[in-house]
């Protein structure tokens, strides 16, 4: 897996606004932001409203992510260029989404919304209105999801990559410093989990770190290039930015991201939790 | 809130409990507000805590721990960063300067 595969940077995508064949979609879970301005074309995806299931703490079923896509107006040939606010953290979880489901050419914008609005280049609010499609997805790739058993089962064995901040990591705070801190489960992390919060991963731009200092801060964190790879957070996609970085940037081929996350497994019974930074004295 | 980890809207008021430690302020040019700018808490090491975008008002809002910390705004008119320093729970108040 190379970097032109599944990263374009925002002057690539600027100057392909228009081509056929290529379609942009913001995704986020607030979209009020696409609301008050977005790349020229994009459609809008909304990471709660349209890629959970309403009901059920799951993703939306196949068919339902047949329809979605249809609805969006986006076919199977299409190159789909994903980009979102929280430094990509949603488009990450969406990129990871559309290879569940099978889709061939999807890439993320480098930098996301930031980046974007940083280089100070367009956005608009025009209603976009793509024809409709027939969508065909495929069953999940279970190859990248990782459900909670074979996350107990991993501990020790597979490198578990915790990828929340540090004070999460250790127990201190259940949810990222920019949210109330009301969550009922326990905290602390998965044993034998290390730890690297996902914004290692990125630039102060948004942009990810080059592969060199990728591999770097991975090595530096003790991961081991010869095992297989889970990474979680609290609720899957920030860790699906870290899963993009281990598995699409760097080539590791058995990375799987647990969505269950730290709110599935905090609120388990019975599970080990670790407590503290983890590292031995 | 919603259940996910995105950044909340910034701006209006809330209630903060007598545990919590809130950072907020505005982030200013010259005085006026600068809404849109992306706003990052840093802890004492310089290491990235959290981000959000600031409100049209300029306003930002941090749910912390007492300590030291650098907040830092990226706009595209400039940058900037302050710091600023929580000694217990409650609004601990710190602006911005971009340019």
């Amino acid at each position: 897996m190379s970097r032109e595969n599944v990263l374009v940077s925002a002057a690539w995508s600027e100057e392909n606004l228009q081509t056929p064949g290529v379609v942009f979609a913001e995704v986020d879970e607030d979209t009020t932001a696409y609301d008050g301005g977005h790349i020229p074309g994009a459609v809008k995806i909304d990471w709660k409203n349209e890629l959970q299931d309403p009901i059920r703490r799951d993703f939306v079923d196949r068919e339902g992510f047949e329809k979605l896509l249809s609805a969006k107006g986006i076919s199977n040939d299409d190159t789909v260029i994903l980009y979102g606010g929280n430094n990509n953290w949603f488009a990450a979880y969406a990129y990871w989404y559309f290879k569940l489901y099978g889709h061939n050419d999807v890439k993320l914008l480098d930098g996301g919304r930031k980046k974007w609005e940083l280089d100070g280049r367009p956005l608009d609010k025009e209603e976009v209105v793509r024809p409709t499609t027939s969508y065909s997805a495929q069953e999940q790739d279970l190859s990248i999801r990782a459900f909670r058993d074979e996350v107990v089962d991993s501990i020790g064995n597979k490198n578990l990559v915790d990828v929340r901040s540090p004070d999460e990591f250790s127990g201190k705070l259940l949810a990222p410093a920019h949210l109330p801190q009301e969550q009922a489960q326990r905290g602390g992390h998965i044993p034998s989990a290390v730890n690297v919060p996902w914004s290692k991963a990125a630039n102060e731009d948004g942009t990810f770190k080059s592969d060199d200092e990728l591999r770097e801060i991975y090595a530096e964190a003790g991961f081991d290039g010869s095992r297989k790879t889970i990474a979680y957070c609290r609720i899957g996609e920030r860790s699906s930015h870290t899963w993009f970085a281990l598995r699409e940037l760097l080539g590791h081929e058995d990375v799987k991201n647990y969505d269950g996350s730290w709110t599935e497994y905090g609120s388990l019974v019975g599970v080990p939790i670790e407590l503290g930074s983890g590292k031995e004295a | 809130m919603s259940n996910g980890c995105g950044a909340p809207t910034q701006g209006g008021s809330i209630d903060v409990s007598t545990t919590e430690t809130v950072l907020e302020g505005k982030v200013l040019n010259d005085g006026t507000p600068v809404g849109g700018a992306f706003v990052r808490l840093l802890d004492s090491t310089g290491e990235f805590t959290a981000e959000v975008v600031s409100s049209p008002e300029g306003d930002f809002r941090f749910f912390a721990a007492p300590g030291s910390w650098t907040v830092r705004a990226l706009h595209k008119t400039g940058n900037g960063q302050a710091d600023v320093s929580a000694s217990g729970p409650g609004v601990h108040a710190v602006e911005i300067a971009v340019a």
